[in-house]
């Protein structure tokens, strides 16, 4: 395979004006934020506490309060800004991740470089997903900086030149396993930002606390976040479970085992387990909402262990993917 | 989706003894129950992952037998107490299998009564109503122009088919619910009815395939263990393999495996085809294609069948599967004595250590004259992009751009009478002595293909005859691997529907209005709840409401009409 070097060199231009777009996005993001929590001070006030002390209720889950009041303020403006530029930063980096693939004729996912960048693109996609369908827009600032951070690292610590793919690396059942477990670890990046925003809200929240800085009036309450955070862990753990058995049938098929313990696998299996016990806090007592957001954030920590520790520290089976 | 659940015969007893509805102390007990074994279940899970990371940060056995030598010789006081912990072999440790064995009882004594709970449950009615109804999701209360049986009849005939409906009559004395019974006549007009209704029951049928599918993956893994069998064999290009226990280099298999069961195949490795990265510099040298032609012949005498086994792509023979699990070089060597005799004619792996297949290995030629005194053992590097500066010899290259072999002499005695199991590999278990020359430094001997070099000492010649590949194959039996997969797709089926149907239920309940008109017109109120929150519970519990105004209808608004949203709970 002949690496068709102009397109890997527009690959990494593409990347670098990708990472800017999204940081101008993240500050703009944060600018809505200030000024719709202005604008909303009470109407936010009012909605967090009834959705705090009220039962479940049927409230659209994704209908940050405060929304009403930034239809037609400049709020909106700074909000729009910030939405486009999330989602022009969202096309430079899926261009930069296809040319890539285009340069070296394979899915862009052989080296820790390649997988930060598709990973971040992961994310991207999701949240310019949810931007289109929801209003979600208080999540944008949360969300682009794991992106500018990812991607950031990726260029000044993993980069590495475009190259051909190993042996063990050509298999179906490898681009199945590994597209899936990027789309769980979005959802779960996703659902990460939720829990820690949740988190926090459960400190405004309490009684006695004091009021939430401005920044965060414009965030939905406690209820609200886990309730969200919950159906993207969810739809992760489902996707997460997949890619441990597409995982399994591609180690059948490349080494004859299904399992063998290989510290990649081990990762994997450990991040699961976490997964499944956050699903188990939500309904054990005592645990309620906040235990069951630690452990979501214990099991992200998992999660970019696997992804960025994992391949450095030790060999196995896996190594060459980093 | 299409809940229609089959609802219980309309003769059954009106207050029968199966059903869950156990008042309020058998439900405290039911749910004291089910939350003390999440908390069983959440501590396992946690300590499973907990218990499951050492095997990661150390080398283990089963993966890596070198990484722990590596490992001891780095930390010699260290070691040994890890290893008297299990720490080298942490999944098959016994604490590792407590664990395991602790979470494998818990799942079974949670799935018992939750199946259990569950099937009795899907026979049921669904249950009464909560006291508090006003401040469940989606309340909305009116004045219905009906007296409250023909209007429970007339509503629970319309929500019926959407919905799993059950009727619920409330007297003080409890337990006493009429499971889908409107013939049943009030034994006071002045009881409230609630028509109870139902849908997503196939979440907690998901939530009981996961858990038992979960026990069926916990036993393909112990299956595994117990029955499935794997061999490493190298095979030199030409050669060919027989499926025997001798044959093989290592072999391992469950404790429950007869070796005498090995399938009788055989195998002949006609071409190995490799591939390197030449072209980019970054990833130059680094493995592109390895491919092996083989014939193999499924049982002695059967019509041999070709195939081709690469990297991803085995080759499958009765049950097993045959792998490539590496590749080096087998170069062709001739041995002559003193005498001229030919003593040694053959091909002999050598080991590829890097990535350059820098390779060592021995020639052992046993008896070299004759007379049972004295072994030969050439012993040193074959190097397939030989360059040899004064940096000293070294590849540079995995290909074999330009061979050669470099070899030390020694004699004396290999220990191959002996009947030791020493490698073919090494001179492990050998008692020679490296022939010096004057300077006291080794004979180092070059070789190219095609050339011959005489040994000091008059011991005779050695040549390279030519160079050969040798495939290392992976031979590998599981039997457990189809439960594994049928047991994984239950569990990620089972998990999709617990996780994603919500389960709802609704009530309306229809109390006979009081005062003057009493019993003649009721007062309806609608509520719902779902689990977990659901965005389309909402819309759903609307739906229902529409439906029941439908039904029973109001009171026309000149007659006190009522109908209003909770306003303050
Ligand atoms: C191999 C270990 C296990 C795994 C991976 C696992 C995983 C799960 C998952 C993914 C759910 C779905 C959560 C939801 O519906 O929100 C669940 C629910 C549940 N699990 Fe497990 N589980 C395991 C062991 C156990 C054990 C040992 C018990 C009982 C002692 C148990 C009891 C339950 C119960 C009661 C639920 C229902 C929770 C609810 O409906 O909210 N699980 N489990």
């Amino acid at each position: 395979m002949i690496i068709d070097s102009s397109l890997a060199n527009a690959s990494d231009a593409l990347i670098v004006s990708a990472t800017v777009v999204y940081t101008v996005a993240m500050l703009a993001f944060v600018a809505d934020l200030v000024s719709t929590g202005r604008a909303s001070r009470t109407i936010t006030r009012q909605l967090v506490t009834a959705g705090a002390s009220g039962p479940a209720t049927t409230e659209a889950v994704a209908e940050p309060p405060g929304t009403e009041a930034s239809v037609s303020s400049p709020a909106s403006r700074i909000g729009r800004i910030a939405v486009t530029l999330f989602l022009l930063g969202t096309g430079l980096h899926l261009a930069s991740v296809v040319a890539r693939g285009a340069a070296v004729g394979r899915v862009p996912w052989s080296n820790a470089y390649e997988f930060a960048t598709t990973g971040a693109l992961a994310v991207s996609l999701l949240f310019a997903g949810l931007l289109l369908r929801r209003e979600v827009r208080w999540l944008g600032a949360f969300v682009a900086l794991p992106i500018v951070l990812t991607l950031g690292v990726a260029t000044a610590v993993f980069y590495a030149e475009a190259s051909d793919l190993a042996p063990a690396l050509q298999s179906f059942w490898l681009v199945i396993h590994v597209s899936v477990a990027f789309i769980a670890s979005a959802l779960f990046t996703v659902g990460f930002s939720l829990s820690v925003l949740q988190l926090v809200q459960h400190r405004f929240e309490r009684q006695g606390a004091r009021p939430a800085p401005t920044v965060l009036r414009a965030v939905p309450s406690a209820t609200v976040l886990e309730a969200m955070s919950f159906r993207l862990h969810a739809a992760g753990f489902v996707l997460w479970t997949f890619t441990l058995v597409a995982g399994a049938i591609w180690a059948e098929h490349a080494w004859g085992r299904y399992w063998g313990w290989d510290p990649k696998e081990v990762w994997s299996l450990v991040i699961w387990v976490v997964y499944a016990a956050y699903l188990h806090a939500r309904s054990t007592a005592g645990w309620g909402g906040r235990g069951a957001a630690w452990v979501a954030v214990a099991a992200y920590g998992c999660l970019l262990f696997n992804f960025f520790g994992v391949n450095y520290l030790f060999v196995g089976n896996h190594s060459y993917a980093g | 989706m299409a809940v229609t659940t089959a609802p219980p015969p309309p003769q059954a007893p009106p207050a029968s003894p199966r059903l869950p509805d156990l008042g309020p102390i058998g439900t405290l007990r039911w749910m004291w129950r089910r939350l003390t074994s999440m908390r069983t279940a959440l501590i396992l899970l946690l300590l499973l992952a907990i218990a499951t990371i050492p095997g990661s940060l150390l080398p283990q056995r089963s993966v890596d037998l070198g990484a722990v030598a590596e490992f001891y010789q780095a930390n010699p006081d260290l070691a040994p107490v890890l290893e008297r912990l299990g720490l080298f072999a942490v999944y098959s440790s016994p604490w590792f299998g407590a664990v395991y064995l602790l979470l494998f009882v818990s799942l079974v004594g949670c799935i018992i009564p939750r199946t259990r709970a569950h099937v009795l449950d899907w026979f049921a009615a669904p249950p009464n109503a909560p006291t508090r109804l006003n401040r469940l999701p989606g309340y909305v209360t009116y004045r219905s122009a009906l007296p409250p049986d023909e209007a429970a009849a007339q509503i629970a005939a319309a929500v019926r088919g959407r919905w799993s409906v059950g009727l619920h009559r409330v007297t003080s004395a409890p337990g006493t619910s009429a499971a889908e019974t409107s013939t049943t006549r009030p034994p006071d007009q002045r009881e409230p009815l609630v028509v109870a209704a139902q849908t997503g029951r196939l979440r907690e049928t998901g939530n009981v395939i996961f858990h038992i599918s979960m026990i069926g993956i916990l036993l393909a893994l112990a299956g595994s263990s117990l029955y499935s069998w794997r061999g490493e064999a190298l095979v030199v290009e030409g050669a060919g393999f027989a499926n025997t226990l001798p044959r093989y280099d290592s072999f391992t298999s469950g404790a429950r495996y007869d070796t005498g069961d090995l399938p009788p195949f055989a195998l002949t490795l006609d071409g190995l085809d490799v591939r390197f990265e030449s072209d980019q510099i970054a990833a130059f040298g680094a493995p592109r294609d390895f491919a092996a032609a083989v014939r193999i012949t499924d049982t002695p005498g059967a019509p041999p069948r070709s195939e081709l086994i690469r990297v991803n792509q085995p080759a499958s023979v009765d049950g097993a599967r045959v792998y490539l699990s590496g590749n080096g070089y087998a170069p062709v060597v001739d041995v002559r004595n003193g005498n001229g005799e030919l003593v040694f004619s053959g091909a002999v792996p050598f080991l590829p250590r890097d990535g350059t297949y820098t390779s060592t290995g021995v020639i052992k030629v046993p008896d070299l004259t004759g007379g049972g005194t004295e072994d030969l053992a050439l012993e040193g590097f074959f190097l397939p992009t030989a360059v040899i500066d004064d940096q000293g010899p070294r590849s540079v290259f995995p290909d074999a751009d330009n061979p050669r072999l470099l070899l030390t002499v020694a004699t004396g005695d290999l220990g191959l009478e002996s009947g030791g199991a020493g490698s073919v590999f090494s001179l492990q278990g050998a008692d020679v002595t490296t022939v010096t020359a004057d300077g006291g430094d080794a004979v180092s001997l070059l070789l190219a293909p095609g050339t011959s070099v005489d040994l000091p000492d008059d011991l005779g010649t050695v040549t390279f005859v030519e160079l050969r590949r040798f495939a290392a194959f992976d031979v590998r039996a599981d039997p457990s691997g189809p439960v594994a997969l049928g047991a994984a797709v239950l569990v990620m089926v089972g998990l999709a529907m617990s996780l994603f149907i919500p389960e709802r239920r609704a009530w309306i309940r229809i109390t006979p209005t009081t005062g003057p008109e009493i019993g003649a017109r009721s007062v309806v109120e609608v509520a719902g709840q779902s689990r977990p929150r659901d965005n389309g519970l909402g819309a759903a519990l609307e739906h229902m409401a529409a439906v029941v105004r439908r039904s029973a209808p109001p009171v026309p608004p000149e007659n006190d009409h009522r109908n209003h949203a909770e306003e303050d709970a």
